[in-house]
């Protein structure tokens, strides 16, 4: 173990070594113009044989090239090209070529005749190859140029008759990619194309090559004929019947862009004298693909499906048909049997043997076994084997449901049979999709029988999705909602952690249905017309689950309350209080003056929210006077301000976020003004040390607090974020000039002056279109002063700036039409478990997280778990990107497992875990760092300047009991 | 020309006792060998005296296919190969190897230990036949000898169950066995590329039926069962061992887990734990579900089903208890129906069909007071529920097939003969191909048009593509010139100064000659000159010479003119060119016979 150890020990050692000397090689990069070419030139003269050649080539690869001397090394290039003998090399240059051709700001028309001459000489089809596709890049390069384009169709078109197929293939990509024929070129090609006897126009010369003998070439000729306008060709058609699947894929593609092109044109069927619309005719097609052998076709007809709005409903309807028969007799479906039940009053008896049985006689003609368009696409997809096919038919289903309500209505029974796929992503997907159907269909009582069966389910997405489906569904009977209610209360005794779930579900299905939930009321609240009934256990979830449901029922239904008992008021008012998300305002008679406040406050529906926002202005307004305001009135105004924002933050949750920013904006202006209004400006500089310590926390902070403005509110527009920048640069001015009284170390003075006019002009930058709005304030004056700034020293910089400061207003703060502040809500660990989680010390426990966010963007990157153990050691742990799951707009969940680990403890201690969310201020600076030319090597980026990168804190810390134990010998 | 006979020898206009016989390319072979459950005398195996009236069948037969472990394809098999007398190769896939011989013991136990019968073969038997066997990979090409070769395509229907494909030379045969088009909780679907084989035989035994999603299917399983359970109700589910069993478990089994339900699950135990052993060891044969997850955990581990103990069924508190025989005509299944019958609570599922004559057919028709022996009788009070599970195909899937497959012609086998009279109607109406429904015992047969390959060498075909245009149309035939070897059983193409060579002959030149006479004047050098620079309008982009000892020659043509003896004016030519020169020497000819044009001097 010992001798280990210290090979680990030396091992490291030596690596530590090994890093200076990596970093020598990295100096010599000097990228001057001839050097570049000339030492290529060398390198590829002292090559002796092709191995050698190529393997330069390949380290050349790897460093970019400057725009300016892109063209002496492709001088180079062509040069050695004629000379090489070899075919890996030729083809390692061609492809140099190309990837030279793309670097920015070069223009590759020069060397497109070299190009065009080495093809005519080339003998080796793979490098033939190679060279048609520099050609190509080339070709993509320069758009603007017609004349190129029809030399480089004219090369196509020579090579087309290559025997190696994938010179082919590459000419019938550079006709498609180039080749778009107008129809003036058309005519243009018989000036200078003479020698190609007349060009045939390019789409002929494409479908010529369907059909080639191999399916590559037909593949690329499909994809080459993608995104051409042309005439419907059978030609494609018949490709959908080939036996290469990529072939059949790229036709499923050609098809489906042909009937996004062409929708309305009329094509006749074959074999009978009817004609439909063309977007039809491909549907059916695509249909019949669902049924293909090979599954990635199968999966690209059912996504392609999806995304063809237009066909007729007749058509699409004919998806979901299926007729059954056993024995040559009709049969019933299932769907329809449960309908027919349904109907006829019985509920699910199907307790008989052959109560299946099939009916009436078929005519043997008419039965048609083999899927005759679009027929029965759907149940083909749904019942398919790979479940990537399910999940696309799912998906398409989806999509044509939204656009079509009685598509929606015939594809219900369909998508709840889905309910009971065998995988977990099916059937979460199709309750997904249910949902967003949801606005379009109304759930019968077998169908909510079974959509409810799935409430038991032990996975808790699947819970989850279904309590947010419940949330949207619309059902038709007073029994369905009895039932739902059942199942949720069952699902909530089998499974406590859904509580908070589940009542949110009831508030929704209660403000849905008012008049279903009436007739019930007395039951549920288990009233009776003489007796008085026990009180029930107000803590009980349940019966809370039911009031919810009730009193959000009686919100639109004012004669509910008087069905109420007494102690349903007491409830109410405690649920109010307690759950007041849950539980709306009610207008209860009599009980005014009780309640009256509460509803009066913030009154009823959406008319509170408009005068909350006309609130909420009018105190922006108010602010802005503060200019003309003493001191200490304009703090106490702020003051005030802030303490009204915060307030109707809590009041009117639409408008929390934007209070919020409000109100912290308000705040870093309130620090700012108190900073500057300290007693130190006054006194001589050795002894303002101590004050000065209030006053460098308050820039700090302001700091701070203009990161969390600008990283943890969405919606804010450049406006605002050149405001809070302007903050920040105040805050930077405030430092600097607390610096120089300070410290007197000239250097670090000069270093930090330097620093800050940097940042000036990188805001100047930035903002530029924001300049105008941003007048009179620090920043105008700054930049007025600007040449001035650059040239003095130091000293009278800061002398600048101190008055500068104490001159600027407040900026006027313009609200943004959304904003809204990120929030993260730690589900789990509740945080109140007396139970220590014990392990021993030295290994780790896994401690389950469960947390949701509200606009969080891109929570993939931002959002971080942070542990803090007692002794002030802190961890911050990255979630996998697989750990959020999406519910809902703007909302996120993280479900993850964090790992703890620390040494032995006497004593269970709790530790705190918190969420960060992680920033940096390169990610959002406008000027995004441009790829440095076709290579992607980072090593010659530079730093990116002042990027600050820092984590806002923006859950509260839930504590968890732990207790590492010594392990035991 | 080549034939394809197909004669079955079971299952032909019938379900039970699949033995196909199948001669192609001069070769031999039987697919399937089963037995029929509705006989039990000689009626229950294949005639295979239909192959040879005495002596063993080892030469006559290349080899034995069995496509899946159901006895109804591979029942006779000990029958066959020990009993009657067959040495040769038996092919199967790896778990239909490994489960046969447990079904077959089994089969072997009931008919002899209890039913006495003697004259059947012996344990040892089983174990030799299995010897002669020879396992299949699913994709694996399989070369029996030279000429034959077989393939395997995964079929669905019971796990190892496989569809095989049969060629020799360019002719071939798919046989489908039993096969399912729908995956269902433990199989995938049955699946065949374009292989485009002279003969499909498929079997037929939904020829007249189109199923209803298996999902409603199973979520009406699924209700029944947990509703029951949580009425406190114990249930009853008859299963035959194999294939249907392993389906209904795996889909419960998902069910109690998803649903965190708590209730046992129990199993009777016997020849199902063995198989079940092999359930989890051929993973690969199953969906893609069970594939995918079988790294975290192998779904056939179950969970929450155990083994079956006599005593549990008088347990208080819900069960579900799967139970051998599926009829509830004896054993374990009854003997628990016996004890449950009473309570209304409980509740019996019937997962296939049943005979007439079987308490199960009783009560799927409702009757509620059985009789059984000692006159007792029996109230049912418990409830009765049909479910069927099936895993064929059914008339849609069999057309599905055939769409992949493509073949040139159908034979439907393994179902009756009514149905596939109208299956028959629909494949010739929807796929213009033939389709054959033989009766056991009768011969189709299929005459093939084979491809014959002909080698041809590379010199030849340069070229000729250097004659023609760039590159070969498929669209459109193209004639060439050549010679066609025939040696050794193989064909080549070759040039035909190769051909001389290689057969060491000397080359023989063929000329036509012809006179044509000609009106003319002038002196006959004159006339040979006239001609020369006739000849040299008319035929641009030809080499003419004009030799000095009298002779015009155009290409290989030589023309000389003498004048007639009779008339100085009648000259007479004489035309002269080899055969490949053929076309331009009868234009030459024609030409010339028309004469002259006046103004040639």
């Amino acid at each position: 173990m010992a001798a280990h150890l210290k090979k680990r020990v030396y091992e490291e050692f030596s690596k530590v070594v090994q890093i200076p000397h990596e970093e020598t090689p990295a100096k010599k990069l000097r990228l001057s113009k001839p050097s570049k070419s000339a030492a290529l030139h060398i390198d590829l003269c002292k090559a002796t044989n092709s191995t050698d050649a190529l393997q330069y080539l390949l380290q050349f690869a790897r460093k970019p090239v400057e725009a300016e001397s892109v063209e002496g090394v492709v001088r180079i290039l062509l040069e050695h090209y004629y000379k090489e003998t070899d075919n890996s090399v030729r083809l390692k240059i061609a492809s140099l070529l190309g990837l030279l051709s793309k670097t920015q700001g070069f223009s590759p028309d020069c060397i497109v005749d070299d190009a065009i001459n080495t093809l005519s000489n080339e003998k080796s089809h793979q490098v033939l190859a190679q060279l048609l596709d520099t050609l190509l890049v080339i070709g993509t390069q320069l758009p603007e140029s017609p004349a190129l384009r029809l030399r480089l169709v004219e090369v196509a078109y020579k090579h087309l008759s290559d025997t190696y197929f994938g010179v082919r293939n590459k000419c019938l990509q550079l006709l498609g990619c180039l080749g778009m024929v107008d129809a003036p070129v058309g005519k243009e090609n018989e000036g200078p194309g003479t020698s190609l006897g007349g060009l045939r126009d390019v789409q002929s010369i494409i479908s010529d090559y369907f059909g080639d003998q191999d399916p590559r070439v037909r593949t690329a000729a499909l994809k080459a004929m993608v995104g051409k306008p042309c005439n419907p060709p059978c030609t494609a058609c018949r490709l959908l019947t080939d036996d290469y699947e990529q072939v059949r894929s790229a036709a499923v593609q050609m098809v489906w862009v042909l009937s996004q092109l062409y929708p309305e044109s009329i094509v006749p069927i074959p074999s009978s004298n009817e004609e439909i619309r063309l977007v039809d005719d491909a549907f059916g097609k695509i249909s019949h693909m669902v049924s293909d052998g090979s599954w990635m076709v199968r999966v690209q007809a059912a996504k392609t499906l999806g995304s063809m709005l237009q066909v007729s409903p007749h058509f699409l309807e004919q998806t979901l048909d299926k007729k059954l028969m056993s024995d040559l007799r009709r049969k019933r479906t299932a769907h329809e049997r449960a309908k027919e039940l349904f109907a006829s009053g019985e509920f699910s008896s199907g307790r008989k043997w052959a109560d299946d049985a099939p009916k009436e006689k078929l005519d043997t003609n008419t039965v048609n076994l083999i899927a005759s368009g679009a027929c029965g696409a759907f149940v083909h997809g749904l019942e398919d084997e790979m479940f990537e096919v399910r999940i696309a038919a799912v998906e398409a289903l989806c999509h044509l449901a939204r656009s079509s309500p009685s598509f929606a209505e015939k594809c219900l029974d369909f998508l709840v049979d889905m309910f009971n796929d065998e995988i977990e992503e099916v059937r979460l997907q199709s309750i997904h999709v249910l949902r967003e159907i949801s606005t379009h269909i109304t759930l019968r009582e077998d169908q909510l029988d079974t959509v409810l069966a799935v409430l038991e389910d032990s996975s808790r997405d699947i819970r989850e999705a279904l309590h947010e489906l419940l949330c949207y569904t619309n059902v038709s009977t007073k029994e369905c909602i009895q039932l739902a209610l059942l199942e949720l209360l069952k699902n909530l005794n089998k499974y406590p952690t859904d509580r908070n779930s589940v009542w949110k579900c009831l508030k929704f299905l209660g403000s849905r249905h008012p008049t279903l939930v009436l007739p019930l009321v007395p039951e549920l609240l288990s009233t009776h017309p003489y007796f008085d009934t026990p009180e029930p256990d107000m803590d009980d979830p349940a019966y809370i689950a039911v009031l919810v449901l009730v009193f959000n029922a009686a919100k639109s239904c004012p004669t509910m309350p008087a069905l109420f008992s007494d102690h349903t008021f007491r409830h109410y008012a405690y649920l109010r209080d307690s759950l007041s998300h849950l539980v709306p305002p009610l207008r209860l008679p009599g009980r005014k003056q009780v309640y009256g406040l509460d509803s009066v406050d913030s009154g009823p529906g959406s008319g509170s929210v408009e005068s909350a926002q006309l609130f909420l202005q009018q105190s922006l307004n108010r602010v802005s006077t503060i200019q003309n305001l003493e001191a200490s009135g304009a703090q106490d105004l702020l003051d005030l301000t802030i303490r009204d924002l915060q307030r109707l933050g809590e009041l009117q949750t639409e408008l929390a976020g934007a209070a919020d920013f409000c109100a912290t904006y308000l705040r870093c202006q309130l620090l700012l003004m108190k900073a500057l209004q300290e007693k130190l400006w006054n006194m001589a500089v050795p002894l303002c040390l101590k004050q000065n310590v209030t006053a460098t926390a308050a820039a700090q902070q302001i700091l701070e607090e203009t990161y969390k403005l600008e990283f943890l509110y969405s919606g804010l527009e450049s406006r605002q974020v050149a405001t809070i920048h302007h903050v920040r640069l105040q805050a930077k001015a405030l430092q600097l000039v607390l610096t120089a009284r300070t410290r007197q170390g000239l250097d670090l003075l000069i270093g930090s002056c330097e620093r800050f006019l940097q940042d000036v002009e990188s805001f100047q930058r930035l903002f530029l279109t924001e300049l105008p709005h941003l007048q009179d304030s620090f920043v105008d004056k700054l930049l007025e002063l600007m040449p001035r700034l650059s040239s003095c020293k130091p000293v009278e910089l800061v002398k600048i700036l101190q008055t500068t400061l104490r001159q600027s207003g407040l900026l006027q703060l313009r609200l943004p039409e959304q904003i809204h502040r990120a929030t993260a809500t730690i589900i789990e660990p509740t945080g109140e478990s007396d139970n220590p989680l014990r392990f021993t010390s030295g290994l780790v426990v896994a401690l389950d997280i469960d947390a949701t966010l509200e606009h969080v963007q891109d929570p993939q990157n931002t959002v971080k778990v942070q542990v803090l153990y007692p002794d002030g050691q802190s961890h911050v742990i990255h979630p996998k990107p697989g750990d959020f799951r999406k519910p809902g707009p703007h909302r996120h969940r993280l479900i993850t497992q964090v790992y703890l680990s620390h040494t032995a403890w006497t004593e269970p201690s709790q530790i705190e875990v918190r969420l960060l969310l992680a920033y940096s201020s390169s990610s959002t600076s406008l000027t995004s760092p441009s790829k440095l030319g076709w290579s992607e090597s980072l090593e010659s980026l530079p730093a990116a300047e002042a990027a600050v990168e820092g984590t806002i804190p923006f859950s509260k810390a839930v504590k968890v009991f732990i207790m590492p134990k010594p392990a035991r010998r | 020309m080549p034939e394809i006979k197909v004669t079955p020898l079971g299952a032909g206009q019938d379900v039970g006792r699949s033995c196909i016989l199948v001669s192609i390319g001069g070769k031999n072979i039987m697919l399937d060998c089963g037995m029929h459950m509705g006989y039990n005398d000689d009626r229950r195996f294949p005639d295979f005296s239909y192959i040879t009236q005495n002596g063993r069948l080892t030469d006559f037969l290349d080899c034995v296919i069995i496509s899946h472990f159901h006895l109804d394809h591979c029942g006779a098999l000990p029958y066959m190969s020990e009993m009657v007398g067959y040495d040769g190769p038996i092919y199967m896939t790896h778990p239909t190897k490994a489960i046969c011989p447990i079904l077959l013991e089994d089969f072997r136990k009931i008919t002899v230990d209890k039913k006495g019968e003697t004259n059947f073969f012996t344990s040892q038997m089983i174990k030799d036949c299995m010897k002669k066997v020879i396992p299949l990979n699913l994709h694996q090409t399989v070369q029996v000898d030279d000429e034959l070769e077989i393939k395997a395509y995964y079929a669905g229907h019971v796990l190892g169950a496989a569809m095989v494909h049969i060629k020799v030379g360019s002719e071939s045969v798919v046989y489908t066995g039993d096969y399912n088009m729908t995956p269902d909780r433990h199989l995938g679907a049955a699946w065949i590329d374009k292989c485009r084989p002279d003969i499909l035989i498929s079997e037929s035994t939904y020829a007249t039926t189109i199923r209803d999603s298996k999902r409603c299917r199973e979520r009406d399983f699924l209700k029944k069962v947990h509703e029951s359970i949580e009425r406190g109700g114990k249930v009853l589910i008859p299963v035959f061992a194999l294939g249907r069993a392993q389906e209904l478990c795996i889909l419960l089994e998902t069910f109690w887990e998803r649903m965190n339900l708590k209730a046992p699950i129990y199993f009777s135990t016997g020849l199902t734990e063995k198989a079940n052993h092999y359930y989890k060891l051929f993973i690969t044969w199953t969906n893609q579900k069970i594939r995918k997850t079988f790294v975290q955990r192998n779904m056939f581990e179950f969970k929450h089903i155990k083994a079956f103990d006599r005593s549990y069924a008088d347990n208080p508190g819900p069960m579900v208890v799967f139970a051998t025989p599926g009829m509830l005509h004896a054993g374990q299944s009854l003997q628990i129906f016996k004890k449950w019958a009473g309570n209304e609570k409980n509740m019996v599922i019937m997962p296939g069909y049943c005979v007439q004559g079987t308490i199960g057919h009783k009560i799927l028709n409702g009757q509620r007071k059985l009789e059984m022996e000692g006159r007792a009788t029996l109230d049912v009070k418990l409830q009765v529920e049909y479910m069927s599970f099936s895993a064929h195909a059914d008339a849609k899937g069999i057309m599905q097939l055939i769409r992949m497959a493509e073949p040139r012609n159908m034979l439907l086998v393994h179902g009756e003969a009514v149905k596939m009279e109208f299956l028959k109607g629909k494949i010739e109406q929807e796929f213009s191909i033939d389709c054959y429904m033989p009766a056991n015992g009768e011969t189709t047969t299929v005459t093939t048009n084979p491809s014959v390959p002909v080698d041809i060498s590379l010199n030849l075909l340069k070229r000729e593509m250097a004659l023609g245009g760039p590159l070969p149309d498929p669209k459109k035939p193209r004639t060439m010139h050549g010679t066609l070897i025939m040696k050794e059983n193989s064909l080549k193409l070759v040039s035909s100064e190769q051909a001389l060579k290689e057969l060491g002959l000397n080359e023989h030149q063929l000329r036509f000659t012809c006179h044509v006479q000609l009106q003319d004047p002038h002196s006959d050098a004159d006339t040979l000159h006239r001609i020369y620079t006739h000849l040299k309008s008319v035929l641009k982009g030809y080499t003419i010479q004009h030799l000095p000892d009298g002779t015009v020659i155009v290409e290989s043509i030589v023309i000389k003119v003498s004048s007639s003896t009779e008339d100085s004016n009648t000259k007479v030519l004489l035309l002269s060119w080899s055969y490949q020169d053929e076309d331009l020497g009868s234009f030459l000819s024609s030409l010339l016979k028309k004469g002259l044009p006046s103004g040639i001097c």
